[in-house]
């Protein structure tokens, strides 16, 4: 028995406890949350100038005015129009993209091998359309919907007219364009909550003898509705702020109806704050209606994000606690 | 794994080459037997699940085709032309017709002889408007003139100069060139240091409750449009920079790449904090037992192993902040200087085909310039992302051990 | 089985081209200079409260955008605010086979502007052609304080750029560092919180900078750009502003359209807006 053991004496667990301090660690980690802290100031200084200069603008009148008398008119602007042109390009594109971003990740997910070449090309195109410009989009829909199609549509149902219809910038092709540009939010927002549910749901629907549509049709998807609508209302919320692709396929400065037919022009909000801040006739006159249509476009796009945010936070709850 | 790769009719111990062999052209089994209206729609979902591959595809056929003609060298802006007279119109064979007044076959084919009388009289009043300025006889469509720096009537010394509206039409593009690169190194200068450090902030180093609030605040900052920051970027950033500052031009590559780099922030953000936070909690948890900090937790260990994702979050902000277009329309000034100083107004190929392209005539030089100079857009955007897209597959083969 | 989405999309389609195809009657289309734009939707809103049924889209964008537009047949008025020129008629041609008609609507007046502190009060037509093409680059070159001219003008599609370089400039470009606004009221914007900025645009976007005098001599006699100016040609920097359109389409209701503006209820808006109207002998 020899008298070696060692013990640990009070003060030795205490002077354990009181390490170093890291004079580094505290300076970087007060470094990184001064950076987070900058990038929500910056957030909360664009909300509170729109929200100040944009409030006093609004009022019901505001809201539901529209093209009755003078745009630039302080009294009597209105953004009615703009809000409906906005909302009827947005519910056309999400008519062309849902179903087909719906079935190429029900593709991705449930049918196609996940070594195989041709699934990972797939994957490479969606990331790629989704790092595409804008503006690219733009000339798309230019080269191809309106020159391409329009064309070959008038040649078609109006051979014999001088004036081309559907060869010209209107509502359905600025939402195609819109379609192709959200069409991997869709995929991606789709896929997640596909893969969220659980695999014993699928496989004892075979069990039971149904065949693979049948389980995706009557099982799996009415389970992920809540991940398609996430991606519906991030695809929305992304379309209905862009300007670019919508500049040459459909926008116009001035009309005094709403779009009726799919050939009609339609004004946008957010093409309406380019016009408004670049070609009003008195700048300083028309600030709080320029701030008024701002506040109204960050209000559709900032609610749009906030829903989606806690829808996906909610299926990714769901889906931690089945795996 | 997709898990419906098990063919429960058969064995189910099948081994993997017998597996292969049982999968068919769509991913589906062979053997998987399907009612005939299911096997039809079957088909449908493959062919729309290829709807990615053909736009993509599209996008860049429909674009470059638009260019073609000014990559191949066949385009011809020259201000002066030789001049046929009217007169001699029934002596001209209708090939020599169809290039003097640059038609196409079918378009040639379409006009009767009272058209192509009107328009050869109007190419000779076009000629006697022509100017007498010594470049008149170039064609300034030629890749020698769209990049390289020449000397122009007017000016003292060769420059790069875009202006397509004017009697001699010069169309270099490195200026646009310069201007996109310019704001988009400011962006990535500003917002990569900005967001990475976030990112580290919130995935490692901050409580659990700060971060439910902090994480959905920064991902609300990608609500806000493009148009919406261009607008503020104009109306409020430019002058208080500028009081900050005290520089000449209001609105600079300065201010543009600022805000380009608000607009990237989100995307690096959120895809740096998803890679950060899918590192193994055991990492963290080893280093803290082995006595680092959280910080050192966080740089040495977490950050290393995050890489792949990291740099696909910087190459993704790459892509979006050269891409975007209404902020720099609204914010850059738009002048088209060859200067590397960030203090200077700058012009960006998204503005100008932005701005441009609605003045252009189709199928007119000035058109399919713009045309090309979205297709080099396009190879750049797409370029990057394969190039992200495969480091990141072989760093996460590495890091996973060859899965 | 519910029927599946994919049968639903393509039948809504065709019920919507339907609809569309018979429900398309009676619309003009109005598209060009950022000069006329505000005058364009006047005239458009005004027309139409006596019209109901007829509709009218309007678009700004420059000029340019107008021929173009003409060209590609993607309009019926293209609004411009300078003349056409020879190889757009050449296009237009080439388009529907005739050359545009030419309808002036109005007169305008370009004027100046620099900021309200600025001391300068006129400049010469030879000094504004300096300052634009780069030749004089600093104030106190003509009689102002000793700072830099910041040159701001308009993008290239604007038919106000390229009267302004053809008229002012004579033929010569503009500085390479002029930043390029996109719209009149951009550039206005930018000269009142610039105190070195010198810029230019329609007389009717009035507010926010001041009006330069401009006089066709050094030290000969400096003009304001006003009503009887202009309309006497005395002030030395104005234009008429056109409407042009595919004969082809000029009947019926884009006619009447066209005699309305340039009849007396047209030209009274013209003056409401800030362009001047035209003379009696040109009027419809």
């Amino acid at each position: 028995m020899s008298s070696t053991t060692v013990s640990l004496k009070p003060t030795e667990g205490q002077a354990f406890r009181r390490s170093r301090v890291d004079v580094w660690s505290v300076f970087f980690t007060g470094a990184t949350g001064l950076a987070t802290a900058l990038i929500l100031a910056i957030l909360a200084i664009i909300l509170l100038n729109t929200v100040i200069n944009g409030w006093p603008a609004i009022s019901w009148r505001f809201l539901t005015g529209g093209t009755q008398s003078d745009m630039f008119d302080v009294n009597k602007a209105g953004v009615l129009p703009m809000l409906l042109g906005t909302t009827a390009r947005v519910i056309l594109m999400t008519i062309f993209v849902i179903p087909v971003g719906v079935i190429t990740a029900i593709y991705l997910t449930e049918y196609a091998q996940n070594t195989s070449p041709f699934t990972r090309i797939i994957r490479s195109a969606v990331n790629n359309l989704a790092g595409v410009p804008s503006i690219v989009f733009g000339l798309f829909g230019l080269g191809f919907f309106i020159s391409f199609v329009g064309r070959g549509m008038d040649a078609v149902l109006r051979s014999g007219q001088p004036e081309p219809l559907w060869a010209k910038p209107a509502i359905l092709w600025a939402s195609l364009t819109l379609a192709v540009m959200t069409l991997p939010v869709v995929i991606v927002a789709t896929e997640e909550s596909l893969r969220a549910i659980p695999p014993g749901l699928r496989e004892a629907s075979l069990a039971l003898g149904a065949t693979k549509l049948q389980t995706i049709l009557q099982i799996v998807l009415p389970q992920a509705l809540p991940g398609i609508l996430t991606g519906g209302i991030l695809a929305v919320s992304r379309a209905a702020g862009e300007v670019a692709p919508i500049l040459f396929t459909g926008a116009a400065y001035y009309m005094r109806d709403l779009p009726k037919a799919l050939t009609d022009q339609f004004m946008d909000l957010g093409y309406h704050i380019f016009v408004l801040s670049t070609q009003s006739p008195n700048i300083e006159k028309t600030r709080p209606i320029l701030y008024g249509t701002v506040l109204v476009l960050l209000a559709l796009t900032f609610s749009l994000n906030l829903v989606a945010i806690l829808v996906r936070a909610n299926i990714r709850k769901r889906a931690r606690a089945g795996h | 794994m997709s898990w419906f790769h098990r063919d429960t009719s058969k064995r189910m111990t099948a081994e993997p080459k017998d597996a292969k062999r049982t999968i068919g052209w769509m991913g589906i089994q062979r053997g998987h037997q399907a009612r005939p209206l299911e096997w039809l729609a079957e088909r449908l979902i493959f062919l729309t699940s290829l709807s990615a591959i053909v736009m993509i595809f599209l996008i860049f056929l429909f674009v470059t085709r638009e260019a073609l003609p000014v990559i191949l060298g066949r385009m011809n802006s020259a201000a002066v032309q030789p001049v046929i007279p009217v007169d001699k119109l029934d002596s001209l064979k209708p090939e020599e017709l169809m290039l003097y007044l640059g038609l196409t076959p079918s378009e040639f084919a379409s006009k009767d002889r009272a058209t192509i009388k009107l328009l050869m009289e109007v190419k000779a009043e076009a000629a006697a408007e022509v100017t007498t300025d010594k470049d008149a006889k170039i064609n300034t469509t030629q890749w020698r003139y769209l990049l390289l720096p020449y000397q122009w009537s007017g000016y003292d010394k060769p420059e790069h100069i875009w202006q397509p509206i004017s009697d001699i039409r010069k169309y270099n593009i490195v200026p646009l060139l310069v201007g996109s690169l310019k704001a988009t190194l400011v962006a990535l200068l500003f917002s990569v240091p900005l967001s990475l450090a976030a990112a580290i902030f919130v995935s490692q180093l901050c409580s659990a409750k700060l971060r439910e609030w902090i994480k959905p605040a920064i991902e609300l900052l990608a609500g806000v449009p493009s148009v919406v920051l261009g607008f503020f970027s104009l109306i409020v950033m430019a002058s208080f920079l500028q009081r900050l500052f005290g520089y000449e031009s209001r609105l600079n590559a300065l201010v543009a790449g600022i805000a380009l780099g608000l607009a990237s922030v989100p995307v690096i953000f959120s895809i740096a904090e998803d890679a950060l936070t899918s590192v193994p909690q055991a990492y963290t948890q080893a280093a803290l037992a082995l006595g680092s900090s959280k910080w050192q937790a966080a740089w040495q260990i977490v950050l290393p192993a995050a890489i792949p994702g990291v740099f696909a979050a910087v190459v993704l902000g790459f892509g979006r902040a050269i891409g975007e277009t209404m902020v720099v329309l609204m914010a850059s000034g738009n002048a088209s200087i060859m200067s590397w100083s960030v203090l200077d107004s700058t012009r960006t190929i998204t503005a100008t085909i932005a701005a441009e392209l609605a003045e252009a005539v189709f199928g007119g030089e000035h058109y399919r310039i713009l045309f090309l100079l979205g297709a080099l857009l396009f190879a750049v955007t797409f370029l990057s992302n394969l190039a992200g897209g495969m480091v990141i597959q072989r760093l996460k083969h590495r890091l996973e051990g060859g899965a | 089985m519910p029927i599946p989405m994919k049968f639903i999309r393509p039948a809504l389609l065709l019920v919507l081209a339907a609809i569309a195809t018979a429900a398309h009657a009676g619309s003009i289309t109005v598209k060009g200079s950022d000069t006329l734009v505000i005058l364009a939707q006047k005239w458009a809103e005004v027309y139409m409260g006596q019209k109901p049924d007829t509709k009218i889209q309007v678009t700004g964008g420059g000029s340019g955008v107008g021929f173009a537009a003409l060209q590609n047949k993607t309009t019926d008025l293209a609004d411009a605010s300078r003349k056409i020129k020879v190889n757009e008629i050449e296009a237009c041609i080439k388009a529907f086979g005739k050359r545009p008609t030419e309808y002036r609507v109005a007169l305008d007046g370009l004027s100046l502007y620099v900021n309200a502190d600025n001391p300068i009060e006129k400049l010469s037509l030879g000094e504004l052609e300096g300052i634009f093409s780069g030749r004089i680059k600093n104030w106190k070159d003509v009689g102002g304080s000793d700072a830099a001219i910041v040159v701001y003008s308009r993008e290239n599609s604007s038919g106000t750029y390229e009267f302004f370089k053809e008229h002012v400039l004579r033929g010569k470009d503009f500085v390479a560092s002029a930043q390029t606004m996109p719209g009149t009221a951009a550039v206005l914007q930018a000269v009142s919180k610039d105190k070195n900025g010198i810029g230019y645009g329609g007389a009717a976007y009035g507010a926010g900078a001041k009006h330069l005098k401009v006089s066709k001599e050094k030290g000969g006699e400096a003009i304001d750009p006003t009503e009887e100016t202009v309309l006497s040609g005395v002030y030395p920097i104005w234009r008429y502003l056109y409407i042009y359109v595919n004969p082809d389409l000029d009947k019926g209701e884009v006619a009447s359209y066209l005699n309305w503006i340039r009849g007396d209820e047209g030209q009274k808006l013209v003056k409401e807006v800030g362009y001047y109207p035209l003379p009696k002998n040109l009027r419809q």
